[in-house]
């Protein structure tokens, strides 16, 4: 039988209340919200906390809007809530694609989008979507309120740039920037984690990308980003053919470890193979194309 | 710690330790042995609960969490000597071999058709996407859905019929 180790429990009823908690418990304190990843490496005694700090009844924290020209997503926002939302399925392609195979429904019902950010598992989905996305989020803690570019927060496996005392309370998105978006990975079975994924985000004008977004999860991408691969194609006319070296140059610069989930050849290989595909599908989108 | 949860309509207050997951609160403390507990790692389904009306693997939500919440599940299907038309359907179309899957199946396949009354296969086959089943390969699992999707309006005492 799993269980946790013994914890205590605090229940946050307003941001607020949360913020003081996490300042009274200190570093021993973490936040709980699906639960959906901490739970299960609590079970494994891969962490130990001593207090849990509840942030699900803290239920103004879940939202999606638009404002200031940018889609804000309040970090308790449900992976459900996110595959249900107009306003996403109508602008980003690339997230819709993305919630369609991150666990399983029942997961999704749970699971959160500032939970998975904050989780930093090598090989989250919404990690490369708002990377290619090039998003933002919001952390606020006792001493004020910061917001830090995604690309800018994670910093390594399991690690991010926040704050023992801060709280993740919201994604911001720039509404102006995407014409094409996709998402594309490929799992070993329905609802496991990817082999590899990638998602592609495209401004195009006169046919040349003028601006790009790529993101990679599970091939070791520094920030969950194919810098090189974008740098390449900015300015681009996109053609099949440079469509193809993009593919190649993500694949070549991505940092993939042979595991339970294949090889290092063959996780490169899938890099190369989706980022094409992705991109082709962005490109459509852009032109008005199928959805 | 002391919590009240609301497991069916009825209150329950016990003393827990916060580590406690939902499973084991509802078997364990309250006696509702119907929800099963299976792979503990959230990826069976069999521990499928109604929290606040949501479908949620009871394994990976603490008892605490469900505090001043409300949970349902699968001993509340049946009413007043009445199956359900999802648990009639798995008597109909042989939806169940051994058993253990079934609970979190009919629980995520009630909330299924009370939000999608008339569901393709494929719809069926991706609600229950979470959740294993060893013995019926599914097939007549989707067959027990299908059947109670064709058969919600029916008159109670049909199914009282097959129940005496
Ligand atoms: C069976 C299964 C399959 C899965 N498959 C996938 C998959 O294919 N792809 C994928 O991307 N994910 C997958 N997941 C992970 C799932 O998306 C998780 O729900 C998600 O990663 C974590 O969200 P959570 O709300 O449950 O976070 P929690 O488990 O509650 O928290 C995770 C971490 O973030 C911290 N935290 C949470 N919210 C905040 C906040 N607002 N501010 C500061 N810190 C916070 C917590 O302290 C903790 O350290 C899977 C999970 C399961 C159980
Ligand atoms: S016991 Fe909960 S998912 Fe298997
Ligand atoms: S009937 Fe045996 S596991 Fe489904």
């Amino acid at each position: 039988m799993q269980v946790p180790a013994p914890v205590d429990y605090e229940r946050a009823l307003s941001l607020d209340h949360a913020i003081e908690l996490l300042e009274r418990y200190g570093p021993d304190a973490k936040i709980i919200a699906g639960g959906h990843s901490l739970l299960p490496m609590m079970k494994l005694r891969l962490l130990q906390p001593e207090v849990l700090i509840d942030l699900n009844n803290v239920t103004d924290l879940g939202y999606i809007k638009v404002e200031s020209n940018e889609m804000r997503i309040g970090a308790l926002t449900r992976h459900s809530e996110l595959l249900e939302s107009p306003i996403v399925s109508e602008h980003f392609p690339i997230i819709s694609e993305a919630e369609r195979v991150i666990a399983d429904p029942v997961v999704r019902n749970r699971g959160t989008v500032g939970g998975s950010l904050c989780q930093a598992d090598p090989s989250e989905d919404l990690a490369a979507v708002f990377s290619a996305l090039k998003a933002s989020v919001v952390l606020r803690g006792s001493k004020g309120t910061r917001v830090v570019p995604v690309r800018e927060f994670h910093s390594g496996p399991y690690s991010t740039v926040i704050d023992p005392g801060e709280i993740l309370t919201e994604i911001r998105v720039s509404l102006s920037s995407p014409c094409g978006s996709a998402y594309k990975k490929v799992e070993r079975r329905v609802g496991d984690w990817a082999i590899a994924a990638v998602g592609v985000v495209l401004r195009v004008s006169n046919s040349r990308a003028d601006d790009v977004g790529i993101g990679l999860t599970a091939v070791g991408a520094e920030h969950y980003c194919a810098y090189e691969a974008e740098e390449f194609l900015v300015g681009k006319e996109l053609s099949e053919e440079t469509i193809n070296e993009c593919a190649r140059i993500a694949a070549e610069n991505c940092n993939p470890s042979a595991d339970q989930r294949g090889p290092v050849d063959y996780k490169r290989h899938l890099v190369e193979v989706l980022t094409f595909r992705a991109l082709g599908k962005a490109v459509a989108r852009c032109k008005g194309g199928s959805q | 710690m002391n919590i009240e949860v609301e497991v069916n309509g009825v209150g329950y207050s016990r003393d827990i330790e916060p580590r406690m997951l939902l499973v084991h609160f509802l078997r364990d403390e309250i006696g509702l042995t119907g929800t099963h507990w299976g792979c503990d790692t959230t990826n069976c389904g069999t521990c499928v609960v109604w929290m606040d009306e949501v479908p949620v693997k009871s394994c990976t939500v603490l008892a605490a969490m469900a505090a001043g919440h409300s949970v349902r599940t699968v001993e509340d299907l049946e009413q007043n000597g009445t199956l359900d038309p999802v648990q009639q359907g798995f008597m109909e179309m042989h939806g169940l071999q051994c058993g253990f899957c079934t609970p979190g199946m009919m629980m995520t396949a009630r909330w299924l058709l009370d939000h999608n009354p008339d569901p393709s296969e494929m719809e069926i086959r991706e609600a229950i996407s979470g959740q294993i089943c060893r013995c019926t390969g599914y097939e007549n699992i989707v067959r027990a859905i299908r059947w109670a999707a064709e058969h919600s309006g029916e008159p109670a005492d049909k199914a009282g019929e097959v129940m005496a």
